[in-house]
């Protein structure tokens, strides 16, 4: 081994070479991925069948005021000009300009961000905190096929849970807490009682996937080897199942996990739309629907880079949990 | 498709979710159908003096804005619902199938830019890539299929990779690529129809999805426009009204779900079908036989441990039927026997290691003098936690991964002697030193991944010796090791033993091992001691033929290596089905009517051994026989 020969001391399990190399991978991969969709952010305008001008204009706009408005957004010059104003824009931090308000697309974007991260965190958080105990503890419950009617109770609801998307969740759950029982308000972002429905509405199927697919992954670590040699150090149940077990099966929950948590980050836009949520989301579909380009160029990237960085939280987490992965790979 | 294939999507359809999922799929596929060609004109027809009522006889979910009846509306919608969904799945497998085998259709380096685009784009979810399209396409029905349909494509694209990749290394394509076909026809003939089935499946889930999508999109108002409606623009129209009229968003939402559940699980449960074929396995009681021989359990001395009639039983079979045997201070007992004899199952059995829905059951189960069976689960856990220590077979895999091997070790004493993590740590820094692991306060932090396998058997036995242990169970502790290794570790155990006066139990399939590093062998067969010996008495004075055979398979030095290697003829017996009479009875060269009809006690002699054979006096004569069995037959 590595260490053995080198005599580097490894910190935190890794040789210092696994780390360095881990991570400018890592880097690396996310610069080209960030580069790619950037270029698609921007190619997007350009795809459109016919011009962008006229199509945002309508067919009844003068030619003066189309060849006006396409040398406003610099249409008219060479691609290639464009795609390096483009990027260095991005670099100065300038994103363009809302066509339908006039405003900067970085301040409409500062302005609407807080709403949807917060309803997505809030949800991913909520999702976690419920799926953990309970997929550990049915698996424990129903291990080798104990519990029959337990396991099948709860894998059916949880496959259902899972399988209904959020936004119709949102819609049944708006008819329930809010027609039916008016327990909580069912539009806007006003107060705490606002944030349950939406929040909701994203945490509930995550937390079923997540749940079953603990479940799953808990029954196959508790027959590992070094389960049994934590019984035999009799150690107390808890110990055994939280400490050696739960790490173990974490490694395909991340995985799924950070999965559900991109899905999450598109999730929003729905569910925002249900509860006229004053997040990214409804700003979105308000913007497209008004093919404001400049604005939905802005929310895309931030839609994107925000799916990379959950991936990158994904890598790093598995890094550090299964540093073997590390290793291997380098 | 093949017979087994089809006699495998036939076998869904016979399980209940099988059945109901395609019954559901073809309900659903059926109004898609016809609904649009009965119910357009009831669903279009315009009543302006009934708008927005509740549901009543003629209109049974009521109306909409317009008067329009709305139970007809979500029947007539499935149509351009699935039919769109459908749509796009197609644009998004064809798209998908084109990138996927776009390496093996463009070569290496063309195919491998597809490939770095496609894992990119893998990784934005769905419903991302279905806006981004939304805005390249535009607003409405076209736009959004293809918008859908080119978000599945990078998921198709993946998975057609992978398959592509499996089968292009099978025998017969790359003969069919040495005999010069073209890279197309050798994709249309031999690849795609090989990887059809799994396609097909992953298609019905992903229109599953696509469904769904699509309603997301159009009840965003950006799919499926006015005057046309599907059932996301039905949801989207009728959510505005949900507190006058909750029919309205309700049943379009409830058809969506319905819908996109029935493609789901009949996609899943072909899925599952094709997967995992299973039989269930049946299981049947058996009756219990008459208790084993006790054993003599002689000496001044109080035994570590006392073993009387210990039983194993799991539904359908008792792998270890009455095993009897003591353990005295610093004693070196070895187990040995075929795989399957229940070696393994006693060790678990001694270390109360047995899990549901096994059980353990003995007339005597005495540790240190105390009765396990009937001690309080507090007690037992302390009593087994610091005297009691196990060495499973294969170091590789009973370390935990995600854990440092110092803090596995210091565990033991801080749970079961209240130290703290830092003098847990200490001791277990101490423990790695005198199991002779080097630069034991540096390896402490390592991973188990960064030991060697022989330096993980180490380990282990130091968590053993975290306590004061009084026995050592090892269970082929050097099986999953390299030969030069084997005997360091051995070595260990047994200057461990030595040294604190601890009693070793030693199992093993290597009847050798056994005989230099033990004082007594137990030979077990089909979960029962056959002969309790002293290790010097082999292999001259065994006396069970079993035991004879074993010494006779064991090759050495004089062994004439032109001569096939010997093995001992007929197969172990399988635990749910032990013949009656002696177990070893139909393998035996031995064995007359007395041994098929009546098993034999374990009776001890004058000295203390025991053996279970009818004809045990009659053996020690006889040379060892094996069977010569030519290696590889």
């Amino acid at each position: 081994m590595t260490t053995l020969l080198t005599g580097v001391r490894p910190p935190r399990g890794f040789t210092g070479n696994a780390w360095t190399r881990f991570a400018a991978r890592r880097l690396a991969r996310l610069l080209i991925s960030v580069w790619v969709l950037v270029t698609a952010a921007f190619l997007m305008i350009h795809l459109i069948p016919g011009d962008p001008v006229r199509v945002a204009l309508g067919p009844t706009a003068s030619p003066e005021l189309v060849e006006a408005r396409r040398a406003a957004l610099g249409l008219d010059q060479p691609l290639w000009l464009q795609y390096v104003h483009y990027l260095g824009g991005l670099f100065s931090g300038d994103t363009g300009t809302s066509v339908g308000t006039g405003l900067p697309v970085s301040e409409v974007i500062a302005d609407r961000l807080p709403a949807t991260l917060e309803l997505a965190g809030y949800a991913f958080l909520i999702a976690v905190v419920v799926s953990v105990p309970v997929g550990v503890g049915m698996a424990v419950l129903t291990r080798r096929g104990r519990r029959r009617k337990t396991e099948l109770a709860f894998t059916s609801t949880s496959v259902v849970l899972g399988a209904v998307p959020e936004f119709l969740l949102a819609v049944g759950l708006v008819y329930v807490f809010g027609v039916q029982l008016g327990w909580v308000p069912v539009a806007g972002r006003s107060g705490l009682g606002s944030y349950v429905l939406p929040v909701l509405a994203l945490a509930v199927g995550p937390a079923a996937v997540l749940a079953r697919l603990l479940r799953v992954e808990t029954l196959s670590v508790l027959e590992a080897d070094y389960i049994r040699t934590a019984r035999a150090k009799r150690l107390p149940d808890r110990i055994v199942y939280f400490r050696h077990a739960l790490p173990n099966a974490l490694t395909a929950t991340i995985t799924v996990g950070g999965l559900l948590l991109s899905a999450m980050v598109a999730g929003t836009v729905l569910v925002e739309n249900v509860f006229a949520w004053p997040g990214l989301g409804t700003t979105i579909v308000e913007s497209i629907i008004a093919k404001d380009y400049p604005l939905v160029q802005g929310i895309v990237l931030v839609y994107g880079t925000a799916v990379l960085l959950v991936n990158l939280a994904v890598d790093v987490a598995l890094a550090l949990l299964d540093p073997r992965s590390t290793i291997k790979e380098s | 498709m093949t017979s087994p294939a089809k006699s495998t999507w036939a076998g869904v359809l016979r399980t209940p979710v099988g059945a109901g999922a395609a019954g559901l799929l073809a309900a659903v596929l059926l109004l898609a159908v016809l609904a649009p060609l009965l119910w357009s004109d009831q669903a279009s027809a315009v009543d302006t003096g009934r708008i927005l009522e509740g549901p009543s006889g003629e209109h049974w979910m009521g109306t909409d804005g317009l008067g329009r009846d709305i139970f007809f509306r979500v029947l007539v919608a499935t149509g351009l619902s699935v039919g769109l969904a459908l749509l796009a799945t197609a644009v998004g497998v064809g798209a998908g199938l084109l990138l996927g085998t776009a390496p093996m259709l463009l070569g290496r380096r063309a195919g491998r830019l597809v490939t770095a685009v496609v894992n990119i784009a893998v990784a934005f979810p769905g419903l991302l890539l279905a806006l981004f399209f939304a805005v390249v396409f535009g607003v409405g029905a076209t736009g959004a299929v293809l918008a859908i349909g080119f978000a599945l494509a990078p998921a198709f694209a993946r998975l057609a990779q992978t398959l592509v990749a499996k089968v292009a290394g099978l025998d017969y394509v790359a003969a069919a690529r040495i005999a010069g076909l073209g890279r197309l026809r050798l994709l249309v003939r031999h690849v795609l129809p090989n990887i059809a089935e799994p396609l097909v499946v992953n298609a019905t889930i992903a229109a599953g999805a696509a469904l769904l999508t699509f309603s997301g999109l159009s009840f965003l108002g950006l799919g499926v426009q006015a005057p046309l409606y599907d059932w996301g623009r039905l949801l989207g129209d009728g959510l505005s009204s949900l507190y006058v009229h909750p029919a309205a968003a309700l049943a379009p939402g409830t058809a969506v779900v319905v819908a996109g559940l029935a493609f789901n699980l009949f996609g899943e449960a072909i899925a599952k079908g094709i997967g995992m074929r299973t039989t269930p396995v049946l299981l049947r009681p058996r009756v219990r036989s008459a208790p084993a021989a006790r054993p003599a359990v002689t000496g001044e001395q109080e035994p570590v441990l006392a073993v009387d009639d210990l039983r194993v039983a799991f539904p359908g079979s008792t792998p270890v039927r009455g095993v009897s045997f003591a353990l005295r201070r610093g004693e070196a007992v070895g187990i040995v026997g075929e795989s399957g004899s229940g070696k393994t199952l006693t060790a678990l059995a001694l270390a109360q290691l047995i899990e549901e829905p096994g059980e353990v059951s003995a007339d005597r189960l005495d540790f240190l003098g105390r009765p396990l069976l009937d001690l309080p689960a507090r007690e037992r856990r302390h009593l087994l936690g610091t005297s009691f220590a196990m060495v499973f077979q294969d170091p590789m895999t009973s370390f935990n991964p995600t854990q440092r091997i110092g803090r596995q070790l210091a565990e033991v004493s801080e749970q079961h002697d209240g130290l703290t993590r830092g003098q847990a740590l200490d001791r277990a820094v101490d423990r790695l030193q005198a199991v002779r692991v080097p630069a034991a306060a540096r390896r402490a932090k390592q991973f188990p991944h960064e030991f060697s396998g022989g330096m993980r058997q180490r380990a282990m036995i130091g968590m053993g010796m975290m306590g004061a242990p009084a026995l050592i169970v090892a269970d082929e502790p050097t099986t999953a090791l390299d030969v030069t290794v084997q005997r360091q570790v051995l070595r260990l155990l047994d200057s461990v033993r030595t040294a604190d006066d601890v009693a070793l139990l030693l199992i093993s399939h290597d009847i050798t091992v056994v005989r230099q590093f033990c004082e007594r062998v137990l030979v077990m067969y089909a979960g029962r001691i056959v002969e309790d010996l002293p290790a010097a008495d082999l292999p001259a004075r065994a006396r069970h033929p079993y035991t004879r055979a074993l010494l006779a398979a064991v090759p050495d030095m004089s062994t004439d290596r032109e001569r096939p290697l010997a093995v001992i003829p007929g197969r172990p017996v399988d635990p749910a089905d032990v013949p009656r009479g002696c177990a070893f009875a139909a393998r035996c060269p031995l064995a007359d009517e007395q041994c098929t009809s009546a098993d034999p006690p374990l009776v001890p002699d004058e000295d203390g051994r025991r053996v279970a054979c009818w004809h045990a006096d009659a053996v020690t004569g006889l040379p060892l026989v094996a069977e010569e069995v030519r290696v590889g037959e």
